[in-house]
């Protein structure tokens, strides 16, 4: 793998060991909390999708009904109340209100549905299949109900699976990017830093040695020197020195002025 | 995060949508139609008359504006425009395709249940395997 031979671009010192070090565990920690996260909305997702799923089924029933209730009242009350319901629209009495619920850090929206003033088609079908006509409007209330419901759900899952890649997308970055490069350069740090150990411990071993046959020099001469004055002495013990014996002869050797003939 | 546009928390939004004539004349009957100053509806009636592009235009009309939360469309006029149903992948305003009366309704159609079902039958393959 390419990325087992990547590492950061540190100097190998023991304070960016300390601090690697210290990266490693905070890259560890937000792995383990991502992975909670993940773990989390995964959960949640598949609560969502549970419910997305026996919701839409329910709603073809629900259109099912209001779409009879509507036949009934076009029935009752005659082909032309959709011209007059369609004439009537002015402005939404049935509105929506989105609010945001938080999962994990996740903001997920949720609608719901409300009555704002007074319903226009209050009067509609008054002349005939007035209770018709209101049934009709509750039945597709009921409907609005569930596919608010439904349309919350729908924007929950979007949002969560979007969410869930994300998570997912920095979980495997942490795990399988970041991490061993930290590791990476720890080693190379250790290494580095041992290789400069084993290097002084050289130096101080060639030092050491130096030093011992310096001194064994100074030893060895200094026993000489030793032995030289011993002999010495004992020689002046005896009387003549070493030296003035040697100076004696060599100057019998040489012309004496004393000596008359 | 920052590929996701943050979600508005509005005090009331409204309910587009796009169906024939019988199921919006139900839905204007509970409240949710709306004409704005300009004369401009939140609803399409389509019927044999309206063209596909009146349709692409009233979807993306929908789909942008602000005061929008939910965009319902009856799957045979979804399915007419079906490729920009797909490609669209915002979570607000959410596309609810919704069965009409002369059309049954086809789960496989639906661009959200079928991945769902996708993801579910995966999922609880997975988490048997495990």
């Amino acid at each position: 793998m390419s990325g087992q031979s990547q590492r950061l671009n540190v100097v190998p010192t023991v304070t960016m060991l300390g601090a690697m070090k210290a990266r490693l565990v905070g890259a560890t920690r937000g792995h383990a909390l991502l992975k909670k996260k993940s773990d989390a909305l995964t959960m949640q997702f598949r609560q969502i999708l549970k419910k997305i799923v026996s919701t839409k089924e329910s709603m073809g029933e629900v259109m099912k009904t209001s779409s009879f209730a509507l036949t009934e009242a076009k029935y009752v009350a005659g082909e032309n109340i959709k011209h007059i319901v369609l004439e009537n629209v002015q402005n939404a009495s049935l509105k929506v209100r989105s609010k945001q619920e938080n999962i994990a850090g996740v903001k997920l929206p949720k609608f719901e549905y409300f009555t704002e003033g007074e319903t226009k088609n209050d009067l509609t079908g008054l002349a005939r299949g007035g209770q018709q006509v209101q049934i009709c409007r509750a039945a597709y209330v009921k409907t609005i109900e569930v596919l608010v419901e439904l349309a919350s759900l729908q924007t929950s899952f979007l949002t969560l699976d979007e969410a869930i890649k994300t998570t997912n997308r920095r979980v495997n970055a942490l795990e399988n990017v970041v991490k061993p490069r930290i590791e990476n350069t720890i080693t190379y740090i250790k290494g580095e830093l041992d290789e400069l150990e084993r290097e002084d411990f050289f130096r101080l071993k060639k030092i050491q040695g130096y030093k011992k046959k310096a001194i064994e020099k100074q030893r060895a001469s200094a026993k000489e020197f030793a032995e030289d004055q011993v002999a010495e002495k004992m020689s002046l013990q005896k009387g003549i020195s070493m030296n003035a014996a040697h100076n004696m002869l060599s100057a019998a050797a040489g012309k004496d002025e004393d000596i008359i003939f | 995060m920052a590929g996701r546009a943050p979600i508005a928390t509005k005090s009331s939004a409204l309910i587009a949508m796009i169906a024939d004539e019988d199921t919006i004349t139900g839905f204007l009957l509970a409240g949710v139609g709306n004409v704005d100053l300009r004369r401009k509806t939140n609803y399409l009636i389509v019927d044999s008359k309206t063209t596909v592009k009146a349709i692409e235009d009233a979807f993306k009309d929908f789909t942008t504006k602000e005061d929008i939360a939910i965009v319902l469309i009856s799957q045979y006029v979804a399915n007419m425009i079906r490729f920009l149903v797909d490609s669209y992948n915002k979570p607000i305003p959410a596309i609810l395709e919704i069965p009409s009366k002369d059309h049954p309704y086809d789960p496989s159609h639906d661009s959200v249940l079928s991945r769902v079902k996708y993801l579910f039958s995966a999922e609880s393959v997975a988490s048997d395997r495990r």
